[in-house]
């Protein structure tokens, strides 16, 4: 590996837990639209602050574009404050016309300078050990990696100051009001952090990525924890492991690097959706046949309950009157007597003392909704633990 | 009678125009538990809002002992209605009580051992401490209301404002708020609740106030609490079969 591929996933990876922190509080919002505004509309604010400074490397330039991010959510809240429209018709009206300003200002003054719609789009990852800081004659490495370094930095040290002020406003922002913590100031803290990230990495990777960046690594995390630290952690891992797979996945093709880096984020997540142990689409599926069965298999057991009549328990006549196809009153039989609920003399089905137990505690539970009742009984059956 | 807990001067709360609630004029004595109650849209959980700073009124004071809410806020806990958070949010129970011990802490410091045995009393207080690990989307919804009244308990307010807390909740869950609001009251604090089920009203509460827009009564319910302010509250020939 040479020293400017390391420094490309370095970037990456930077970029990837930037954009991770940010982004997962975006998600628990449902504000992940959000992102897609901000990465487009602070266009115009690079430009303008281009103009301002005359100089691409400025801090003040990174600012200008930051303003822009937050201005685009302001507006779109006051929009949204209308009551004409709902969110995502405000966020749909208010960026495209900031990016279009943005890329009319570029084509009409700053054509000769090194800011194209391209690059803005999808960022010049490679590209980025070229443009390097110097101290004196000293290389200090690519820009890129201090800017974003710089950033992160900035976006660790307010997570871990603000993280449970973040927490509550998400979860509750009544509470957080009640208790004296202002949420506007949390909201606009989170949107100026997410603002300055899209910035700080959309000259590495572009407006699209970024976007990528931000919600698939908190959407995958979601699937997979019901804790809000393990969240992030799991964010800015698939983040990194998405950035580097990406990495190479694009050395290997000879692609972009960007789109093979949102490639792998989008390949990471469809995973974890199908194969999520518990919120995962394999999971779902599995849970509602097996819950399905169960509803039958009690179905059955009441029915036995119901009748002490010998002709309504005996075997041939149980699929006429319980009105089931013969494959799964069959199938639910054979589960009843695995259990130990029912036993079968003469033919005729009788529940066994387990199998009464298990009626009269379902019903109960079914009536009464009371979760005491049934704490045990979960480890057995699926049913049971919705 | 003791000190007057909560007071509301004139207050007017308007979406758009339309007043939501008018010109409310409104004395809570320390030490009552006291029902909200009047029809849909009435503004009953708007009132509540509004006392609290969470919707800013266009007109109107509100002071809780005799002074403005901001100096007042460590004397005052809060219980949302159940459907105002979303409850798939990764957090726990024990995570959502620990919530409650935010306002004494301020800005930036976290919640140390002290918090978090007080997070763990309330719990218990209110049955949940065996659930105290679990996903709060895991919860019953009785559950989810008992872990939003341990939230508040751990503020270890003086007021407590509730909003429907019996809505949507199992019988063991209603009797296990009713208790810890009679208790509370016991303890000499005061409890507002926003409340729907006029039938349990005389036997859960001993103060009541009739809100539709503007307010049409207030007071001890065995005085007030009769049809002739149900009728005004609710509409033409209200009964209402009071048990006194």
């Amino acid at each position: 590996m040479t020293s400017a591929q390391f420094e490309i996933q370095m970037i990456a990876c930077l970029v990837a837990v930037a954009c991770a922190i940010p982004g997962t509080f975006l998600v628990l919002r449902k504000m992940a639209m959000i992102s897609d505004a901000i990465s487009h509309s602070i266009l115009p604010g690079l430009v303008v602050g281009f103009f301002i400074t005359q100089d691409l490397n400025s801090p003040l330039l990174i600012l200008f574009a930051a303003l822009t991010g937050v201005l685009t959510v302001v507006l779109v809240e006051k929009i949204q404050q209308t009551k004409l429209v709902k969110e995502d018709t405000a966020i749909g009206l208010v960026f495209p016309v900031l990016f279009s300003i943005g890329v009319i200002m570029i084509a009409k003054y700053a054509n000769d300078v090194h800011l194209d719609v391209d690059a803005v789009l999808l960022g010049e990852l490679a590209f980025a050990p070229f443009d390097r800081i110097y101290y004196g004659t000293v290389d200090l490495g690519p820009k890129s990696l201090w800017v974003i370094g710089t950033i992160l930095l900035v976006t660790l040290i307010l997570l871990f100051a603000f993280f449970k002020e973040l927490k509550m406003s998400t979860f509750d922002a009544g509470l957080a009001t009640s208790l004296g913590f202002s949420p506007v100031i949390i909201h606009y803290g989170l949107m100026s952090v997410a603002s300055i990230t899209t910035v700080g990495a959309f000259d590495a990777v572009g407006a699209i990525l970024v976007v990528a960046m931000m919600i698939a690594p908190a959407a995958s995390a979601y699937l997979l924890t019901t804790n809000l630290k393990k969240m992030i952690g799991l964010a800015c891992f698939f983040g990194v492991f998405s950035a580097i797979s990406g990495y190479w996945l694009a050395s290997s093709l000879d692609a972009s690097i960007a789109g093979s880096i949102a490639t792998m984020l989008g390949l990471v997540f469809l995973t974890i959706y199908l194969f999520a142990p518990d919120k995962g689409f394999i999971a779902v599926i599995y849970r509602e046949k097996q819950q399905r069965r169960e509803v039958m298999l009690i179905t059955f057991l009441l029915h036995l309950k119901n009748h002490n009549e010998i002709e309504e328990r005996h075997v041939n006549h149980l699929n006429e009157h319980i009105n089931w196809q013969k494959v799964r009153s069959k199938t639910i039989l054979n589960l009843a007597l695995k259990n130990n609920m029912v036993r079968i003399s003469d033919d005729v089905v009788t529940l066994t003392d387990k199998g009464d137990e298990f009626t009269s505690k379902a019903i109960d539970y079914i009536l009464t909704n009371e979760h005491g009742l049934i704490e045990d009984m979960k480890k057995d059956f699926f049913l049971f633990r919705g | 009678m003791g000190r007057i807990a909560v007071k509301v001067d004139d207050l007017t709360v308007a979406y758009n125009y339309k007043p939501v609630i008018w010109d409310i004029d409104l004395q809570i004595p320390e030490g009552v538990l006291m029902a909200v109650v009047g029809p849909n849209g009435a503004g009953k959980s708007t009132l509540i809002k509004a006392i609290l700073g969470i919707l800013k009124p266009i007109a109107g004071s509100v002071t809780i002992f005799g002074k403005p809410y901001k100096s007042q806020r460590k004397h005052v806990a809060y219980v949302p209605q159940k459907g105002s958070v979303d409850w798939d949010f990764p957090t726990t129970a024990f995570d959502v009580v620990l919530m409650g011990t935010y306002g004494d802490l301020g800005w930036i410091k976290r919640p140390g051992l002290k918090e978090k045995k007080r997070a763990l009393e309330a719990l218990e207080k209110v049955g949940m401490l065996s659930f105290k690990d679990r996903q709060i989307s895991q919860l019953s919804g009785g559950q989810q209301q008992r872990v939003f009244l341990a939230r508040a308990l751990v503020q270890n307010a003086s007021i407590y404002f509730m909003d429907e807390p019996f809505q949507g909740v199992d019988a063991t869950t209603e009797v296990t708020i009713i208790n810890i609001l009679k208790e509370l009251r016991k303890a000499g604090k005061t409890v507002i609740v926003v409340h729907h089920d006029l039938q349990t009203v005389p036997e859960y509460f001993d103060w009541v106030t009739f809100l539709n827009v503007k307010k049409i009564a207030t007071g001890p319910v065995k005085d007030i609490f009769n049809d002739d302010n149900l009728t005004k509250t609710y509409g033409i020939n209200y009964k209402v079969s009071v048990q006194k």
